[in-house]
């Protein structure tokens, strides 16, 4: 496909403006340009089919079945775009938040009560909706660990993580000063419990978990775990990027979890995409409420109120409220579900992946676990005896029309491919699914080359990854 | 004499220095190599502790040290070459050579033929 800019033609314009465009006589002379930028000269009509066809080669939940494990590709109802269409929330500005709080009563109100809702889903006492993504929530997440043993005088040094975790789990230990412990699994799927005990210490920070584990196993064990965590002063972390299973189940807090994160984007109907706008809300226990960034609203008497600073607390990690657009539409989808519409999605969510799972198994194995939450992970190393990976399968998808679920991950899986479905597909979608999983391994036996030359109908074939990862072009521009 | 680890190294002992690298096993499961981050010369480590990382078009992999001791010598054609350490990982692909500091550990690691049994029991 042609770049916008090959397309353009000398002084062909989209439209014309009855006396030209002159520069505005406030602009200095030494800020103005010298050089007219070099701008793509093409009509309207050019702009329209440029960018309706690059549209066409997305890929997207709204358009075929994203099985991306640990993502929560699951659709989002289009009435939540038009909830943070509402004008009180599209033309509110910022610092109104700020200079004149009784203008955005709406919008605070919507942030004080998110926080509720998400308070009382997770079990926890105390909200943040600053972070504007998981790994920042994380991040948020850590620094208040950091900040409530400074505070207590403890000296710790490590965080404590199994081997399944999340890639950002490590990096956020890291980024907040703490060495990484990592810990087995055993062949149950779970955390090896005497290989934790071993490692657990007074000088422990915090156990680092995800909640099921990324397996799509859930720990049994996790409030022994817990129980033994308190003994050596550490905090319990819940990655929360699997709370599509848990919710009106299971509440992290009640089980001893100090900390969680969620994301917003995964479990409660916000867009994934072009790396966001996302929002990882952080939720404590009442002892690291103080930490909490800021700023924060506050209730008083029947308004609400910003409170821009606070002792204790950890600081800003964005300028006011974080992704506010996106807080809009999961407080919308919250209200539009209710309590028992959020746990009938964990329970379909658990199914759907349960039916997968139980399909699949006759081709592919299985290395962990009987049943799973919300997500399970296959290992297609049975098919390396004829020269595939679980590379090829995953490009082989897209042909069908499906995007290929998450491979080689976790790390402890030879061949991973990680399957998370959610709620929001049909019995039909599934089995379609199921089928071009089959379709595959008998096309590994049959004609492997042929499914090494996967994929043929996509806008690119195979890309160069390695040439990609080794010669960053970060920008094009000088 | 070469070592191996069940972490998928293997070890060249020199006299007093043992060059290390990684197994043909660990590149297969690594896939193309774009990046080794090396620790620097000079550096202590003990038998089991993670003694440079390398990144993948696949995953990050852990490289511990099989046995303890200095680091003396990187290879400096992994910096612009890193692919080096799976395509030729017995040859031109070595990682570091380490100063061994306690000669005996050697016996916990494994020979070749010790190896390719452990290879076939992780199928």
């Amino acid at each position: 496909m042609e770049l916008i800019f090959e397309k353009s033609v000398e002084e062909r314009k989209g439209a014309r403006v009855p006396g030209g465009v002159s520069v505005p006589a406030d602009i200095p002379p030494h800020l103005r340009r010298k050089e007219p930028p070099s701008l793509p000269q093409v009509s309207e009509l050019d702009a329209v089919r440029h960018f309706t066809a690059l549209g066409r080669m997305n890929f997207s939940v709204d358009r075929n079945f994203y099985p991306l494990g640990s993502c929560t590709m699951k659709y989002n109802p289009k009435v939540l775009e038009k909830a943070a269409e509402e004008e009180g929330f599209l033309s509110a500005h910022p610092y109104a938040s700020v200079i004149a709080p009784e203008k955005v009563q709406g919008s605070l109100r919507l942030i004080y009560e998110l926080e509720e809702m998400l308070a009382e889903i997770t079990g926890m006492d105390a909200v943040s909706l600053q972070p504007m993504a998981g790994a920042q929530g994380e991040l948020a997440g850590m620094l208040m660990v950091r900040a409530a043993h400074e505070a207590a005088g403890r000296v710790k040094d490590h965080v404590i993580v199994p081997d399944t975790s999340h890639g950002t789990n490590p990096a956020t230990a890291r980024m907040a000063g703490y060495e990484v412990v990592t810990v087995g699994t055993g062949r149950d799927g779970l955390m090896d419990y005497d290989e934790f005990i071993r490692k657990l210490g007074p000088s422990t920070a915090a156990v680092l978990m995800t909640c099921p584990n990324t397996l799509g196993i859930f720990n049994p064990a996790v409030d022994k775990i817990a129980a033994a965590a308190r003994g050596s002063e550490a905090f319990m972390y819940c990655d929360g990027a699997n709370l599509n299973a848990l919710m009106g189940k299971f509440r992290p807090g009640d089980a001893g979890f100090d900390i969680m994160h969620v994301n917003l984007h995964k479990t409660f109907g916000t867009p994934h995409g072009g790396g966001g706008p996302g929002a990882g809300p952080v939720c404590v226990k009442e002892e690291l409420r103080e930490f909490l960034p800021v700023p924060r609203v506050v209730k008083v008497k029947d308004r609400f109120e910003v409170v821009e600073d606070r002792d204790g607390s950890i600081g800003r990690l964005s300028c006011f409220f974080g992704n506010f657009g996106v807080l809009v539409k999961a407080y919308a989808y919250i209200l539009l579900c209710g309590g028992e519409g959020l746990e009938l999605i964990s329970e379909m969510a658990v199914l759907n992946a349960n039916y997968l799972k139980e399909k699949l198994r006759r081709f592919y194995e299985i290395p962990f676990g009987e049943g799973c939450l919300h997500e399970f992970v296959l290992s297609a190393s049975g098919l390396k005896k004829h020269g595939v990976s679980a590379y090829d399968v995953a490009k082989f998808l897209i042909d069908k029309g499906i995007h290929p679920p998450t491979v080689y991950f976790p790390l402890i899986v030879s061949e991973a491919m990680m399957i998370e479905p959610t709620e929001t597909e049909s019995k039909q979608t599934l089995d379609a699914f199921a089928e071009a999983m089959k379709e595959a391994a008998e096309l590994a036996s049959r004609d492997p080359e042929e499914l090494r030359r996967a994929p043929r109908g996509a806008p690119a074939g195979r890309l160069d990854e390695t040439g990609a990862a080794r010669s960053l072009k970060l920008a094009s521009l000088e | 004499m070469v070592y191996f680890s069940k972490e998928h190294e293997w070890v060249r002992v020199e006299g007093k220095t043992a060059v290390i690298g990684i197994t043909e096993y660990a590149a297969e499961e690594l896939g193309d190599i774009t990046y080794v981050e090396m620790p620097r010369e000079g550096d202590l480590f003990a038998r089991g502790e993670v003694i440079c990382e390398i990144e993948s078009v696949k995953a990050a992999g852990e490289v511990y040290a099989p046995v303890s001791g200095k680091v003396i010598e990187t290879n400096p054609l992994l910096v612009d070459e890193p692919e080096q350490a799976g395509e030729n990982p017995r040859q031109e692909g070595w990682i570091l050579k380490m100063e061994i500091s306690d000669p005996s550990e050697t016996g916990g690691l494994m020979d070749e033929t010790d190896y390719s049994r452990y290879l076939e029991t992780l199928g």
